[in-house]
């Protein structure tokens, strides 16, 4: 790819209002069907607290210092800020758009691609806001937050979010078909479940394996945020993280749009 | 008085890759008129009308809808044109109501405007009845209406309709007509494509045929007919005698065998053909009005396009 191609991917987009026009028609059908949109970030945490928590954190010793049960309960809330806006801007958002032709009908209209898009990343955040916190409270109940700063939680899930579903939107404004999803579901969403210091503490794993889950995995950074703030344990790598995810986001959101309007516009 | 168009088009073309889908073509389309684009598949008739709604840009030409530069105003442009697309891309998961509803805010329609206005619409295409119920519980006719009305929330000045009719009954069909020429006689501008001649010739003051991503011919349909077929085409079985007879007793007529069946045209006034008439009639020689459709299969063909 030329340089002058590579750079169209990085044009910053026009956005107006109108963005939230998108947004609101995602919430306006999520608010249709709340009552079984909120059975997973309820359960979910639940059986993981209990399972693996209680059930396995019987064997296995202190991870960075702390009962395995509350190393893990914040972990839940940022698996479940990638889950929830990355699975929401792939399968989710690839149905509107190749299935239900949604986007079509709107750029008929005077909201331009540019914001249907950015409607579709808000709302992929917001969902993550919405189970995230549902997570959260169910984490408190259960009485593993022990610092007031758990409450910056739910903004962080926010622009987590905007991160992820940025991610997912690049992912579907490339994919061939709806089953092409598999590959970046399983070779990076699911590892990233699993290496991103979520289950055990990254420090056991090989230098390498340590340093690629802090370059390639945003979850590292978001988990390892919502962690300290859950325990009140504020520490320099804090920053290294906040700033990773503060140059990451606005770089995916761009690249996203203008991957999606080579995709779309024809 | 001059009339005022409203859509201009020079030398627009659209590329996809090496292929020329619209390929410098030049058009307008005045206040208050009906003009349909007529072609076979491919022929480029959807691409046009999908530059003229700004959601494809012309890969060159100059574009104008109501003075605005379709490259730069898209945004206005699209605040006053209505599209009806070929594609059902209605809201599964909402009403019909909620469709109409949602779709007022793309155009940041107040709330209590776009619920009078979505009501008013359901009365107009005959769906009040259907309000509540979700789109996928409606007849393909009720779809169309659907989207018909839909096209209409923003009160367009020009309406865009891609096949309103495809795949429709008769008197779904009907329905949409009546709706289209009561558009028409608000001064509404409209833009449709259509595979039927029927419904090009009642509805379009003029029509464009088009084919291969050109302008084959423009015009009035009823003077169409007149230049490409005259007033009346004879029909007779294909048959070796019939044949030379027509071709002795009249060199100047074109004949085409279609179904087993010669037609004849001829430029000349009606009565010419009389006389064949009542010496085949008895083996099955009729006569009957030329239409848009001959105009169209002479202009692009016979040949079958996928």
């Amino acid at each position: 790819m030329s340089r002058g191609r590579i750079a169209t991917l990085f044009i910053i987009p026009r956005l107006t209002h109108r963005a939230i026009t998108v947004w609101r028609r995602n919430f306006d059908v999520f608010m249709k069907t709340y009552r079984t949109n909120f059975i997973p970030p309820l359960v979910e945490p639940l059986l993981y607290l209990v399972g693996m928590g209680y059930g396995l954190g019987g064997f296995v010793r202190p991870q960075e210092g702390l009962r395995y049960i509350v190393f893990i309960a914040p972990a839940l809330t940022a698996v479940s800020m990638m889950y929830s806006s990355f699975f929401e801007c792939t399968y989710a958002s690839f149905v509107r758009m190749y299935y239900q032709k949604t986007f079509d009908a709107i750029i008929a209209t005077p909201v331009s691609l540019e914001e249907v898009i950015a409607g579709e990343i808000l709302w992929g955040a917001t969902k993550s806001l919405i189970n995230s916190t549902i997570v959260l409270a169910v984490v408190f109940a259960f009485g593993l937050v022990s610092s007031p700063l758990f409450l910056l939680i739910p903004p962080l899930s926010f622009l987590v979010g905007i991160l992820f579903a940025s991610i997912a939107m690049c992912f579907t404004a490339v994919t061939p078909n709806i089953d092409s999803f598999n590959y970046p579901s399983f070779l990076y969403i699911t590892p990233m479940f699993i290496l991103s210091g979520t289950f055990f503490t990254i420090t056991g794993l090989p230098q390498v394996a340590q340093l690629l889950a802090k370059i390639l995995f945003p979850l590292t950074h978001a988990v390892n945020l919502a962690r300290s703030l859950a325990i009140g344990r504020l520490n320099s790598s804090l920053l290294v993280s906040l700033a990773w995810i503060l140059v990451a986001t606005p770089l995916f959101f761009v690249l996203s749009i203008n991957l999606m309007k080579r995709r779309l516009v024809k | 008085m001059n009339p005022e168009p409203v859509i201009e088009a020079r030398g627009l073309t659209k590329k996809f890759g090496d292929f020329t889908a619209v390929d410098s073509i030049d058009f307008q389309v005045f206040r208050g008129e009906c003009l349909g684009f007529l072609g076979p598949n491919g022929a480029g008739k959807t691409t046009t009308i999908n530059m003229v709604h700004c959601v494809s840009p012309p890969t060159a030409g100059q574009l104008t809808i109501a003075g605005l530069d379709a490259g730069q105003d898209s945004r206005a442009i699209k605040n006053m044109v209505g599209v009806a697309p070929q594609e059902d891309n209605l809201d599964p998961d909402f009403t019909s109501f909620y469709n109409l509803v949602v779709y007022a805010r793309y155009f940041d329609i107040p709330k209590i405007t776009a619920h009078e206005r979505a009501e008013e619409l359901l009365a107009f295409v005959q769906l009040l009845e259907k309000k509540r119920v979700l789109i996928d519980n409606l007849s393909s006719g009720m779809k169309r209406r659907l989207i018909l009305a839909r096209a209409l929330i923003n009160e367009p000045k020009i309406l865009i309709l891609d096949e309103p009719t495809t795949g429709l009954d008769p008197q779904a069909r009907h329905l949409i007509w009546d709706k289209v020429r009561d558009l028409k006689s608000k001064d509404v501008t409209i833009v449709l494509t259509t595979h039927y001649m029927d419904e090009a010739y009642r509805l379009c003051d003029r029509t464009i045929v088009m084919d291969n991503g050109r302008i084959l011919e423009q015009g009035v349909p009823r003077e169409l007919i007149s230049k490409h077929i005259g007033a009346e085409v004879l029909e007779v079985p294909d048959h070796e005698e019939i044949k030379n007879y027509i071709k002795n007793e009249f060199p100047d007529a074109l004949m085409e065998t279609v179904d087993e069946r010669i037609q004849v045209f001829s430029a000349q006034p009606r009565g010419v053909f009389d006389r064949i008439l009542e010496k085949f009639k008895s083996r099955g020689a009729i006569m009957r009005d030329a239409n848009l459709e001959d105009v169209f299969l002479k202009l692009t063909g016979r040949r079958l396009r996928e």
